[in-house]
């Protein structure tokens, strides 16, 4: 593997939220690289840092200590305007709180990133409703957050983060609100989009889910405590029937 | 494993010998637990005995097939038709270690949970990436074998949410001040007759 396949790459990475007496430390020390064709899903309990891991490798937050590299750009040493485009045109996030912009319809969340990126809103539409039919929401396109339910708000923030092609997609529990059957669609798009050369992290409560991954990291309080990695050969497939 | 029951209703399908028997019960479970000669045969003997199947001819090239009778039949339709029930008799590998483990000294639970998440976690991995390296099923062997793996991937799943929760309880437990370990009973139980007894028949 050469560097350039490494999208993501935390070193040493902490935060510490506060200080002093209060202070609280979400992450201790993180090492973590994620390359291209790879998904790596984060699982830990409540609170032992996931969405902090998340927010702080997609450069939303800097860390207390440590450094982020993504695409080989270090983001301490990037302007913040540099930092904006990176974020903008390599980055994919879904929140797990979606995040949808409520006087936006569904196509035009879609298409925000881009159309901050420059497009034209015309340019920018036929991706966006690409998107939007890979996770079945098409026909729902002219709809305002208000009138999805929480399952399809859910879909439009996964179709707003991978429009465009970015090459990295941080997902915090993408499938939380969805039924098996959509949760499944949406793993299967997320693993379909890193097939072709994104990189992505799936943090997720779900067994289920996380082993649609290539390696499963594990969180307590802060640190990464474990890793499962998927062997490149399985011995199961021999049991195939023809 | 229902073994005995499987190559019954095989052979309500007509006539077997050994080794068909096998290679049947194999593409029917996606040679997820392949059986070997011996145990077919044990099965047979005791199937013939239980007056389920009866020898039939033996063929040109020599196999001795094996049919079934009303009687075997009858408990095709029976075990077809009745649950299947999980008695507590099949110990819990997982669940006795973990259990042992929080009554021990000096054992790291949290440790020994994240050893097996982990085990577990991997197996997870390579059962979904097998299912999802398969289109949908083309044959009924394919339909069968899928039957399987998506057992198989709902246990680890299962697994994983026991080692989770084992893992809040224990929090908890915790907290609580429980989940201390316990030291050997000082009272051991007499060997034979209960101490009770014993004392009496002494006295
Ligand atoms: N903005 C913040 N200010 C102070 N503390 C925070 C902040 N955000 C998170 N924390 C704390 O940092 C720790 C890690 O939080 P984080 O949201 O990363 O956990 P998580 O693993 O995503 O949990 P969950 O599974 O509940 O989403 C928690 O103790 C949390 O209370
Ligand atoms: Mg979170």
């Amino acid at each position: 593997m050469t560097d350039s396949d490494i999208l993501l790459q935390l070193d040493g990475v902490s935060m510490q939220y506060g200080r002093g007496e209060t202070a609280i430390t979400a992450l201790a020390g993180v090492d973590l690289s994620v390359s291209r064709g790879e998904l790596v899903a984060v699982m830990g309990a409540s609170g032992s840092g996931k969405s902090t891991l998340l927010t702080v490798a997609g450069g939303l937050t800097p860390p207390t200590a440590g450094e982020v590299i993504v695409e080989g750009h270090w983001l301490s040493q990037l302007p913040a305007r540099q930092l904006a485009t990176l974020r903008r045109r390599s980055l994919g996030f879904v929140f797990q709180d979606f995040n949808l912009i409520p006087s936006l319809t569904a196509l035009e969340n879609v298409s925000l990133p881009l159309e901050l990126d420059g497009w034209t809103s015309k340019r920018a539409h036929r991706p966006a409703l690409d998107a939007l039919n890979i996770v079945e929401l098409g026909d729902r396109a002219q709809h305002f957050p208000s009138d999805l339910s929480g399952g399809q708000q859910q879909r439009v923030a996964i179709a707003r983060a991978v429009v465009g092609g970015r090459s990295l997609i941080l997902a915090d529990e993408p499938t939380g609100a969805l039924d098996s059957t959509t949760g499944e669609l949406v793993l299967r798009m997320l693993r379909s989009r890193v097939d072709a050369g994104a990189g992505g992290i799936l943090v997720t409560h779900d067994a289920r889910h996380a082993a649609w991954a290539d390696r499963i990291v594990f969180l307590r309080d802060g640190r990464i405590v474990d890793e499962s990695r998927a062997s490149a050969v399985t011995s199961l497939l021999s049991g195939l029937p023809a | 494993m229902s073994v005995r029951q499987s190559l019954l209703a095989i052979l309500n399908q007509g006539p077997c010998y050994g080794y068909q028997l096998r290679a049947e019960f194999d593409r029917r479970t996606g040679s997820t637990w392949p059986l070997n000669v011996g145990q077919i045969y044990n099965t047979l003997d005791r199937l013939e005995r239980d007056g389920l199947v009866r020898k039939a001819d033996i063929d040109a090239d020599g196999q001795n097939y094996v049919e079934i009778t009303d009687a075997g039949s009858a408990e095709v339709a029976d075990w077809l038709g009745s649950p299947v029930v999980r008695t507590m008799a099949t110990r819990d590998e997982l669940a006795i270690k973990l259990a042992i483990a929080v009554t021990l000294p000096g054992v790291d639970i949290a440790q020994v949970i994240q050893v097996q998440r982990t085990a577990t976690m991997r197996t997870l991995q390579e059962l979904t990436r097998t299912k999802n390296a398969t289109a949908d099923p083309e044959s009924s062997e394919q339909l069968a074998w899928l039957l399987v793996i998506d057992s198989l991937i709902f246990a680890a799943e299962a697994e994983a949410r026991w080692l989770d929760h084992s893992e809040h309880r224990l929090a908890r437990a915790r907290a609580a001040g429980l989940a201390e370990p316990l030291p050997l009973n000082t009272e051991v139980p007499k060997r034979g007759r209960p101490a009770k007894t014993a004392a009496a028949a002494r006295a």
